[in-house]
C-alpha cells in the first residue's frame, strides 16, 4: 500500500517512548561499566572479609560459602592469642611512626627551605630516590647493621625506613610550602622576624594540612613496606607484613585466621585512605605522591 | 620607569642581602641532606663499590673487577630472569594503561555516588600488598579458590593459575593489574580534567560521533598524561616484589622469578652480596634511564 510511504521514517523522528527507552539502554550501559569497573575492587576485599568471618569448613568448601552463616570472630581472636600478632602491630606501629615522626622533623623544614630557596635539583634527588628499587638501598644497609650489630633490631628498621618516610614528606612539603604566599613571611620579617621565627610561627602553623596528609602518606607506605623487615628484623622485631607473612603461612595453613590477620594489617590503611582520599585524588593526579 | 630608575643604585647591595636571606634557608635543608647522604646517597655508592668484589657476608671480599658483571652476561638464569621481568612489565604496564583510560573516562561524567565510587575504586592502590598477595593466593586455589568456581558460572573451565608455569606471568599481573589501574585511572584522570571545552563543541556542531570525539580529540590531548602514566607504571612493575614474592617466590621452578626475585635470592638467601650488587647496579641504571625521561616529560609537560 501506498500509505506506508508517506510514514515517518522511523529512525529519522523516534516516538517519545523509543527516545526514553534508548535514554535507559544507555544509562543501564553506563551503570553496568561502573559496576564492571569498580566490582573487582571490592570483591577482593568483600572476599578477605568473607574469609576471615568463615569457620574452616566453610572456608575451604566447594562451591565457596560467600556470606558467613553464622559470622564467627574465632579467626580474629585466635590470631591475637596463638600468634602473638598483638606485639607484632606494636612493632609495626613503632617502626612506621617512628620513622614518619623522625623524616617529619627533618622533611618539614627542608621541604620550606626548599619551597624557599627554589632547590629543586634536590626534589629531582628526591624523586629519583622515591623510584629506585627498595631492595637495592637493602644489601649495604643489611652489611652496615651487621657491621654494627644492629640486625634484628626496631632501630634498624626505623633508620631504614627513613628511605620511605623522608622522600615522601620533603616531597610533599616543598610542594605545600610552594601554595603558601611568601608576603605573609615577608610581612613578618620587615617586623623583626629572622628566618627561623617567620617559619615557625608563620608559615609551619599554616601548613597543617600539608604535614597531616604528609604524614599520613609516609606512615601508609612504611606501613605497607614489606621488604626491609622481610631481611632486617628478627623472629621479636617482625613488623606485621613480614609477621602475617611468615608466622601464619609457614606455622598454620588455616584461611580463616589468615585473612583475619591479612585484614587487621590492612585495615588501618584503608581507614586512612579514606580519611585523605581527596588530597590523595588531588596529590596522585598531580603525580606528587608515590611511595614504594 | 622611574621606579627602576630608583632601585637600580641599589641592585648590588640588595642582591647580596637575598643571597644571605638564601643561604639562611639552607640551614632548613641541612638535616635532611645527612639523612638522605646516609640512607640514600651512601647505600647507592656503597653498592658500585660492592659490585666489583666477590663477597659472601662473614668471608672477605676480594678485589674481582668487573667479573661480577661479566659473569651475569653468561649466567642463564639471570638473562632468564631479565626476559621474564620484560614479559611481566609489558603486560602490567599495557593492561593497566587500557583500563584505567577506560576507568578514568567513566569517573570523568557526572553521575549519582561518583565520589564514593571512586573512593573505592582507588582503595587497592593503598592496601598493603603482603595482605592482599595472601588473599589472592587463596582465590587463585585450584580446588578451593574463589576464581574457578566463578569461572565456572560463565561455563570457563578452571585454571591452574599461579601454578601452572605458563599461567603464572599472567595471573601474577593480573594482581598487579588489580592493584595499579586505579593510579594510572587517577593520572588519566588528572589530564581529563584539564582539557579544554572548545574543541568538543566544535566538533560536535559538525556531527562528531562519540568515538571520533574521543579518537581525535580526548586522545592526543592526553596523550602525554598517558606517557607519564606509562613510565611511573614501567618502573613500578620493573620493582615489583611483595606480590611475586608472596604469591610465588619465584615459582613454580623458576617460571616467575624476575630480576627482584633473584637479586633477593642472590643477596639474602646465598649472601652473593658482590653479585647481588651488580644486578643492583644494572637495575638501578634502567631505572635512573626511566626516571630521567620522566623528568624531561615533566619539565615539557609542566606536569607534576
Amino acid at each position: 500500500m501506498d500509505v506506508t510511504a508517506y510514514r515517518p521514517v522511523p529512525s529519522a523522528i523516534p516516538s517519545r517512548g523509543r527516545v526514553l527507552l534508548r535514554r535507559f539502554v544507555k544509562k543501564l550501559g553506563f551503570w553496568f561499566s561502573v559496576a564492571v569497573i569498580v566490582s573487582p575492587a571490592i570483591f577482593v576485599f568483600l572476599w578477605m572479609l568473607s574469609l576471615a568471618l568463615k569457620n574452616e569448613i566453610d572456608n575451604t568448601a566447594y562451591p565457596p560459602v560467600f556470606i558467613p552463616n553464622p559470622p564467627t570472630f574465632a579467626n580474629f581472636l585466635s590470631v591475637f592469642e596463638q600468634n602473638n600478632i598483638g606485639r607484632y602491630l606494636w612493632n609495626s606501629i613503632v617502626v612506621s611512626g617512628g620513622a614518619t615522626l623522625i623524616a617529619l622533623l627533618i622533611g618539614v623544614p627542608a621541604g620550606y627551605g626548599i619551597a624557599r630557596t627554589g632547590a629543586h635539583r634536590l626534589t629531582v634527588l628526591i624523586l629519583i630516590a622515591r623510584m629506585t628499587p627498595a631492595l637495592s638501598y637493602l644489601i649495604p644497609l643489611f652489611a652496615v647493621f651487621q657491621f654494627l650489630r644492629l640486625n634484628n633490631t626496631l632501630t634498624a628498621l626505623v633508620i631504614t625506613h627513613l628511605v620511605i618516610t623522608v622522600p615522601i614528606i620533603v616531597y610533599v612539603m616543598a610542594g605545600h610550602f610552594e601554595t603558601i604566599p611568601r608576603e605573609l613571611e615577608e610581612a613578618a620579617q620587615i617586623d623583626g622576624a629572622g628566618a627561623w621565627a617567620s617559619f615557625r610561627y608563620v608559615a609551619l602553623p599554616l601548613a597543617r594540612p600539608g604535614i597531616v596528609v604528609g604524614f599520613i602518606l609516609a606512615f601508609i607506605f612504611s606501613w605497607n613496606n614489606f621488604v626491609f623487615g622481610a631481611v632486617l628484623s628478627g623472629r621479636e622485631t617482625r613488623t606485621l607484613p613480614v609477621a602475617v607473612y611468615n608466622v601464619l603461612t609457614f606455622e598454620q595453613l588455616a584461611w580463616g585466621p589468615l585473612a583475619a590477620a591479612a585484614i587487621i594489617v590492612t585495615l588501618p590503611v584503608l581507614l586512612l585512605t579514606i580519611l585523605i582520599q581527596k588530597e590523595i585524588v588531588v596529590g596522585l593526579t598531580a603525580g606528587g605522591v608515590k611511595g614504594g | 620607569m622611574a621606579s627602576i630608575a630608583i632601585s637600580t643604585p641599589a641592585t648590588a647591595p640588595r642582591a647580596t642581602v637575598v643571597a644571605r636571606r638564601r643561604r639562611r634557608y639552607y640551614y632548613f635543608i641541612l638535616p635532611a641532606l645527612v639523612v638522605i647522604g646516609a640512607v640514600i646517597i651512601f647505600p647507592w655508592l656503597f653498592t658500585v663499590w660492592m659490585s666489583a668484589f666477590e663477597w659472601k657476608i662473614g668471608g672477605t671480599p676480594h678485589f674481582v673487577g668487573l667479573d661480577n658483571y661479566t659473569g651475569l652476561f653468561t649466567n642463564r638464569r639471570f638473562i632468564e630472569a631479565v626476559v621474564r621481568t620484560f614479559y611481566f612489565t609489558v603486560l602490567a604496564v599495557v593492561a593497566p594503561l587500557i583500563l584505567g583510560t577506560i576507568a578514568a573516562l567513566i569517573f570523568h561524567r557526572q553521575f549519582p555516588f561518583r565520589g564514593l565510587l571512586r573512593g573505592v575504586f582507588i582503595l587497592p592502590m593503598m592496601a598493603t600488598p603482603v595482605a592482599v598477595a595472601l588473599v589472592w593466593t587463596m582465590m587463585f586455589h585450584p580446588q578451593q579458590g574463589v576464581l574457578n568456581y566463578l569461572l565456572s558460572l560463565v561455563g570457563i573451565p578452571p585454571s591452574q593459575w599461579v601454578y601452572s608455569p605458563t599461567l603464572v606471568i599472567p595471573s601474577l599481573v593480573l594482581v598487579e593489574v588489580w592493584h595499579w589501574t586505579p593510579l594510572i585511572m587517577l593520572i588519566v584522570l588528572g589530564g581529563l580534567a584539564a582539557l579544554p571545552t572548545e574543541p568538543y563543541e566544535s566538533a560536535k556542531l559538525d556531527g562528531a560521533s562519540e568515538w571520533q570525539l574521543f579518537r581525535y580529540i580526548t586522545l592526543p590531548l592526553v596523550a602525554p598524561f598517558l606517557f607519564v602514566a606509562g613510565v611511573i607504571r614501567t618502573i613500578d612493575a620493573l620493582k615489583t616484589f611483595d606480590t611475586i614474592y608472596v604469591i610465588t617466590s619465584g615459582g613454580p621452578g623458576t617460571a616467575s622469578e624476575t630480576i627482584n626475585l633473584y637479586l633477593y635470592l642472590q643477596a639474602f638467601a646465598f649472601y652473593n652480596i658482590g653479585n647481588a650488587s651488580a644486578v643492583v647496579v644494572i637495575f638501578f641504571t634502567i631505572v635512573l634511564a626511566l626516571a630521567l625521561v620522566l623528568l624531561h616529560l615533566r619539565e615539557r609537560t609542566k606536569w607534576m
